[in-house]
């Protein structure tokens, strides 16, 4: 028995549809911004494996496209959090469905 | 990948992982389902040096289980009156259908391809070759992350920064 490709794409799927439904059903902002911090996780998984099992003259850009998708994520997570930070002092909640200000 | 040891890291990491982002699904505090986040992330960085990944594992470990789990937890205590529950929304159904439909796509795609596999073994050293291709080859893209995580620096701090005129001002 081995670990081939597939294996780690599978898990990459499983983790990147965790990562959606957190997204899309979870009630306060942080649980969505787990959400997507794990769909990148199942992406950049999903990066190394292709980097690491599929024929390529450079198979290290894989590894180096990770390093950008970290650091956009990063930026993200602190630009988002901000927001919520906002949200919180403008409305006293972050609950996304107490959010309206659009519905009429 | 052969060898009995990296079979059996492979399948307990990745219950480990699936595991805990199901835990951040599952329990109802917001402080547990961050703790089941990082472990999750622990995870994958085990995965990754499975895929002798060395670089990425370290950085993952760095970023996502130190910084980001850090930030999330700081948007958590910063939000005292907020409800500390993890529950779902009425959204919960349909988005139950639509990840499990883009699980069973991507994994159907994922099995029924057939990927060009290359028969070489894992990467020696990775951080010399990635440090090298980040100032040569992709010099230009690295020097706008660089210029767009300040930006978001500064976003973030001119976001929360509180309003009106501070105390050293008066």
């Amino acid at each position: 028995m081995s670990v081939d490709l597939e294996h780690y794409l599978i898990l990459g799927s499983i983790l990147f549809s965790i990562g959606l439904y957190l997204a899309l059903a979870k009630r306060n902002l942080v649980g969505v911004l787990m959400g997507i911090e794990l769909m990148f996780n199942a992406v950049n998984l999903t990066f190394v494996a292709f980097s690491r099992f599929v024929e390529s003259p450079n198979p290290l850009d894989g590894h180096v496209f990770v390093v950008f998708v970290v650091t956009v994520a990063a930026a993200e997570a602190a630009t988002a959090l901000a927001i919520a930070m906002l949200l919180y002092r403008v409305r006293d909640t972050i609950e996304v469905d107490e959010i309206n200000l659009l519905k009429w | 990948m052969e060898d009995t040891g990296t079979v059996v890291a492979f399948w307990v990491l990745a219950a480990i992982t699936v595991g805990a982002a199901l835990g951040v699904v599952a329990v109802r505090n917001l402080i547990h389902a961050v703790v089941f986040l990082i472990l999750s992330f622990v995870g994958v960085a085990g995965l990754y040096i499975t895929l002798s990944a060395d670089f990425v594992a370290v950085t993952q470990i760095l970023i996502y289980a130190g910084a980001v789990s850090v930030l999330i937890l700081f948007a958590i205590v910063l939000t005292p009156r907020g409800d500390r529950g993890n529950q779902e929304t009425f959204l919960r159904l349909p988005a139950l259908l639509l990840a499990l439909l883009v699980a069973f796509t991507l994994g159907y795609v994922a099995i029924d391809t057939s990927w060009a596999i290359s028969d070489r073994e894992g990467f020696e050293e990775t951080a010399s070759v990635i440090g090298e291709a980040l100032l040569d080859k992709y010099v230009l893209p690295f020097e706008i992350a660089s210029v767009m995580l300040l930006v978001a620096m500064m976003g973030a701090i001119i976001l929360v920064r509180p309003e009106g005129p501070t105390e050293e001002a008066e």
